[in-house]
């Protein structure tokens, strides 16, 4: 497979940058589901039939990093070369730890007092805070392509959509 | 994914689990996260005036290896000088603990907040004196 195909906009025709058409995004990917699905290649080759798999499995990969803003952002900054989850990099900025924490503890008295309504309430608070950051992250990688600065804010995104993540999973656990 | 006994033991049974008085110019505070996993952790460590460290606290949300990991140095730091607590490498909390390599990162996070501690302390230290 060559890079152009393997390139996760190409592959859904979208313009590399972070603010995307996310109906485009959905209908191309439709379009490829439903090219590459098993049904139309009962009687294909083998050749085809794992050409098609590949391409089913990949536009699904790509599909879902796109969608996902955090995933996209990071996506974006490997194609720069920057890994924004290395290892290595622990530090982050104090006052957005202490926030973490807080959201962390929150979210636990909330788990342990069954209480779904505040969880919904700490659940809207922060996607309000990610909205924000998706749209520094809109301004910094497709007006100022600033990739240092928007390394930052992705690394806040990649947590807030982990919190985001577990509260889903607890309100889903207790309902 | 198989957690070894002392990684489930420490998960299970965390020790020193909670906080210090974050004022209290005795106490150090270390604040690390991993953005691979959304980990985060808050080490906190009490130095007496001869630089021995006389206690400390850890409060972590990721996975059983970070809790595990912090819980471990928390029992490591007790007793020792703030200069033997830097010199603490990842490699022999992960030994310790027995994490495979995609854990590795948890006892990274562990010794980066151990030195963010110690750096916390030292700051409250030359502010003191320069006081």
């Amino acid at each position: 497979m060559s890079n152009a195909q393997n390139d996760y906009f190409q592959l859904f025709a979208l313009p590399e940058q972070f603010n995307i058409d996310t109906k485009l995004l959905e209908a191309n990917f439709r379009k490829i589901q439903s090219a590459s699905h098993p049904d139309r290649f009962v009687s294909a080759g083998a050749t085809e039939k794992l050409a098609s798999m590949q391409l089913a499995t990949l536009s699904n990969e790509a599909y879902s990093t796109l969608k996902n803003a955090a995933r996209r952002a990071k996506y974006l900054l490997e194609k720069h070369g920057i890994d924004a989850v290395a290892d290595t990099n622990t530090a982050l900025p104090m006052d957005f730890l202490m926030q973490q924490m807080e959201w962390r503890e929150l979210l636990e008295d909330a788990k342990a007092a069954k209480d779904i309504p505040a969880m919904d309430k700490l659940l809207s608070q922060l996607r309000a805070e990610a909205k924000a950051l998706e749209s520094e992250l809109s301004e910094l990688f497709d007006d100022k392509k600033d990739y240092a600065a928007a390394t930052e804010v992705t690394r806040k995104l990649i947590f807030i959509d982990k919190v985001c993540s577990d509260i889903q999973q607890a309100i889903e656990y207790l309902d | 994914m198989a957690y070894s006994d002392k990684v489930l033991d420490h998960y299970e049974n965390p020790r020193n689990v909670g906080s210090l008085d974050k004022n209290d110019p005795q106490v150090g505070t270390g604040m690390v996260g991993a953005p691979a996993c959304g980990d985060v952790m808050k080490l906190m460590i009490k130095v007496n005036d001869d630089g021995i460290i006389e206690d400390a606290k850890f409060k972590t949300y990721g996975c059983g290896s970070a809790i595990a990991s912090s819980s471990l140095v928390t029992e490591w730091l007790k007793g020792r000088t703030i200069e033997e607590a830097y010199a603490i490498k990842n490699s022999e909390i992960a030994e310790e603990l027995a994490l495979p390599p995609v854990k590795i990162h948890c006892s990274v996070l562990a010794e980066d907040a151990i030195k963010a501690a110690v750096a916390d302390i030292r700051a409250k230290q030359a502010a003191k004196e320069s006081a």
